[in-house]
């Protein structure tokens, strides 16, 4: 029977990695038609406000997109849906084979996070016109799945004692769910800042002479749509980050002793904290928010990948055991 | 940053110094610093830090020109460096220097009335506006209802209503931040009044918690010498367990130790179960299961039979089949002091090319590899030495025809040393585990503080603090002109259909313009107004 939901929660994995990069396809067919159709260039104000300017789209449908071109985003975005459904049946499948929550080793983790991303992204487009994240979210999953099979797999198991606690379902679960938020949260400010960048240069007058913009910056969504996004995707995965760092404090103050000991992953965890923090902290300041500011998350977001393949990988700590 | 004084005496210097220490742009730069600053501890390796004790030495012999020079900057110990402690501090003291005027001005707008409206009332974020033909009390009577039961705080004055709701975004952000400072008196007060301890017991001995028997001991500054909970304990059974076959075969399963543990010398004797998550806590010190591996028992006899060691030598384990290796000292063999050094392993396998090794971590053909030493072990010039290592500058290796002399032994097997001088009985397998006993007073504080600063952030995050004004004057004829209008102090958008709703039930007819969008209101966000110098 574990052998059965194990090989199961395989072929679902390979099923939605087939499935997302179909989606990944349709999205960036997508992008790639509403790039060849110019918009309007917009009035030349000053970049933060420039954005406003522009009506938000309804229904995730950028602006300058035909019928054919809203019919693929349609379309990519039921491929993520379905190769989502897929996903969670395959995490599902693997806790089931293991008989515990299935993020105890880095297979399961990158494959949870990943779900955890897609998850996020998906409940964002429902509120907001995204759909542009979609090409880069889809891909970072098609990627991290992908070396989730290949480098990282692991066969479904018992957990070494280290990992035998309850803290894991909490403070792992906390960690995958702020990572998958953030994912968005860093994609949505890398599109903002080139779309920031674009506006100001269609602004400045430097780049074009023509009344309208080509290319892919000019066609994403309004700077201030993308910023709203990233900061609010921010907002929300940071207090959660913060409670994955203290559940793992009191974890480690439980099995080794002390709450924080300058272990590498804690170290990581630290450094990941203190970017967010201060990222939010210059969104609350004149001069800084914006494009400043989103540096900073940029900072954050590259410790936290670091903390997961860099210190797993590399560096020897006591988190090694998470094993690869 | 403010503008740099010019002619200013000593005091305008410290004001500006003051100002500038305060200001967000000083505190961003402190927090990226911080961040920047803790990357070099986890890639050097670091004393103190739990993993590898030795590996500061280690590095230090690989790379011996570099090491010294980081070692004055202070990279093997980044965390308890002066400029890493340089960053933090200022980071905490800028953070004070910021929070306690925002208590303050708290303090004094939680007490005084909601602020008067604005005479354009158009320019706020939210703004409604029609006519009515009752009486302009009713009007504000029912805002003020209505407000209260959404629980703004409300002043009616004269011809407005002033109501402000959402504190708790200040009140959580302060409570964030102070956190911190209690955060560091619970780190501090570990720091100075714990301890830290490690230590190894074999199956069948004992440990008391004096300094003594410890193997490595670090107290704070400040711990109590006398102070050590006076409870021992034996180890009377170690088991491990490992995944017997398939592709994760070898993979720990289950580690436990059956100690018997004394909690006072006057206690009677209980049995506890020590696993790894499930520390043993005697009086606020905690015993915690961090490790284990094998301790072959072996007797060494003298030239004349007589038993000259006898007991379980702890066995350092160098991978994760528990492929051991380990020293027996035995000073009392007769005119001459011998040493033995070599493998345990658990199961063992002798590869051609690679030389013995274990394949599996249970003792499953458990075999001694051992070499001997004579001469003087050094035990008697006073210096401290490793108990796993032989110090070989007095030892001579024993040698058979010219070659070293060397056996592996199965359980029961004896090697009897070349002249008959001494013989070693290997008689079985013991297992030894890794304890580490720890003892934060100030944990608990710390806990409080990681509490406040999750309690806080949250409520500063989702929590947004927002002015409602309703505001009446008469109009054409007998109407009632009636304005309400909204601003939000921050970025955090309230449901956007509140100011609607209020001016439904207000008694807005419902054919009235579309609402206005709520935006939040950048320019007025306390967080930037306070610090953007």
């Amino acid at each position: 029977m574990t052998q059965l939901f194990a090989q199961l929660s395989n072929m679902l994995i390979y099923s939605a990695i087939t499935v997302y990069a179909l989606a990944m396809i349709a999205y960036a067919a997508e992008a790639a038609m509403r790039v060849r159709a110019p918009v309007p260039r917009p009035a030349p104000v000053p970049a933060m406000a420039g954005a406003v300017s522009e009506p938000a789209p309804r229904d995730g449908d950028p602006p300058g997109l035909g019928r054919p071109g809203r019919r693929l985003g349609g379309v990519a975005v039921s491929l993520t849906m379905l190769a989502f459904g897929l996903h969670v049946a395959s995490v599902v499948a693997r806790g089931l084979a293991a008989g515990r929550a299935p993020w105890g080793n880095m297979y399961e983790f990158a494959t949870a996070g990943a779900l955890a991303a897609v998850a996020a992204y998906l409940a964002f487009l429902r509120r907001q016109p995204v759909r542009d994240l979609g090409v880069w979210i889809i891909a970072v999953v098609t990627l991290t799945l992908g070396l989730a099979v290949t480098v990282l797999y692991t066969p479904a198991g018992a957990l070494v004692p280290a990992l035998n606690s309850y803290w894991l379902v909490i403070h792992v679960a906390a960690a995958i769910v702020s990572g998958g938020i953030f994912t968005v949260g860093a994609t949505a400010t890398v599109l903002y800042l080139l779309r920031e960048r674009s506006d100001r240069r269609a602004g400045a007058g430097t780049r074009t002479s023509a009344a309208t913009r080509r290319g892919y910056a000019a066609h994403l969504p309004p700077a201030a749509t993308l910023e709203k996004v990233a900061h609010s995707a921010h907002v929300l995965a940071f207090p959660i980050w913060t409670f994955a760092v203290i559940a793992g404090a009191i974890w480690a103050e439980d099995s080794w002793g002390r709450y924080w000991g300058w272990d590498p992953k804690e170290t990581w965890a630290f450094i990941t904290w203190v970017f967010y923090a201060a990222y939010l902290h210059a969104q609350a300041t004149a001069g800084w928010r914006g494009r400043k500011a989103s540096w900073f998350a940029l900072a954050g977001y590259t410790a936290f990948v670091f903390n997961f393949f860099g210190v797993n990988m590399w560096i020897t700590g006591l988190h090694s055991y998470a094993g690869v | 940053m403010p503008a740099r004084p010019t002619g200013l005496g000593p005091a305008g210097w410290l004001r500006w110094a003051w100002r500038t220490l305060t200001s967000m742009r000083t505190a961003l730069i402190l927090l990226a610093l911080l961040g920047l600053a803790a990357v070099p501890g986890s890639v050097l390796p670091q004393r103190g830090v739990a993993f590898d004790p030795n590996a500061v030495v280690g590095f230090s012999q690989e790379y011996p020109r570099l090491a010294p020079w980081l070692d004055r900057l202070g990279l093997f110990e980044v965390y308890s460096s002066a400029w890493f402690a340089a960053i933090y501090l200022l980071l905490l003291v800028s953070m004070t220097g910021c929070v306690m005027p925002r208590c303050l001005r708290l303090w004094r707008a939680a007490r005084s009335d909601p602020p008067r409206a604005p005479s354009n009332l158009t320019r706020m974020s939210g703004y409604e506006t029609w006519q009515t033909d009752g009486p302009a009390e009713d009007v504000l009577h029912a805002a003020a209802v209505e407000l209260r039961r959404r629980r703004f705080r409300v002043r009616v004055d004269g011809a407005t209503v002033r109501a402000e709701k959402g504190y708790l975004r200040e009140v959580g952000n302060l409570l964030f931040h102070l956190s911190f400072l209690l955060l560091l008196f619970g780190v501090a007060a570990g720091a100075l009044f714990g301890f830290e301890g490690r230590v190894i017991v074999a199956e069948g001995a004992g440990f008391s918690n004096v300094q003594a028997q410890y193997d490595e001991f670090t107290p704070g500054p400040l711990a109590g010498q006398g102070g050590l909970a006076p409870f021992s304990f034996t180890l009377e059974q170690f088991t491990a367990s490992f995944e017997p076959t398939g592709p994760q075969r070898g993979t720990p399963r289950d580690f436990r130790a059956d100690v018997v543990v004394r909690r006072d010398p006057s206690a009677s004797a209980e049995p506890v179960a020590i696993e790894v998550n499930h520390p043993l806590e005697v009086a606020g010190t905690k015993v915690f299961l961090t490790g284990n591996g094998y301790a072959p028992r072996v007797t060494v006899r003298n030239g004349g039979g007589e038993v000259v060691f006898a007991g379980p030598v702890v066995f350092l384990p160098l991978d994760a089949n528990y492929t051991s290796e380990g020293v027996v000292k035995v000073p009392d063999v007769g005119s001459t002091q011998v040493g033995f050094e070599g493998l345990f392993l658990p199961t063992a396998f002798v590869d051609p090319q690679n030389g013995p090794s274990s394949l599996f971590p249970d003792a499953l053909n458990p075999q001694l590899f051992l070499t001997a030493y004579t001469g003087d072990l050094g035990l008697d010039n006073g210096a401290p030495q490793s108990v796993f290592a032989l110090d070989k500058t007095n030892l001579t290796q024993v040698t058979d025809d010219g070659k070293p002399f060397g056996r592996a032994m199965g359980v029961g097997e004896t090697m009897t040393l070349p002249g008959g001088q001494s013989s070693l009985t290997f008689e079985g397998v013991s297992r030894f585990a890794n304890f580490q006993v720890a003892y934060d007073p100030g944990k608990e504080i710390s806990l409080v503080a990681a509490v406040m600063l999750l309690v806080g952030l949250t409520a500063s995050l989702t929590v947004g603090q927002r002015r409602i004004w309703v505001r009446v004057r008469p109009g054409n004829g007998d109407v009632t002109e009636v304005e309400v209008a909204a601003r939000h102090l921050t970025r955090r958008e309230a449901k956007i259909t509140e100011l609607t709703d209020l001016a439904r039930a207000v008694g807005r007819p419902h054919e009235a313009v579309a609402p206005v969008t709520i935006q939040p209101d950048h320019a007025s966000n306390p967080g930037s107004e306070k610090r953007e110098r």
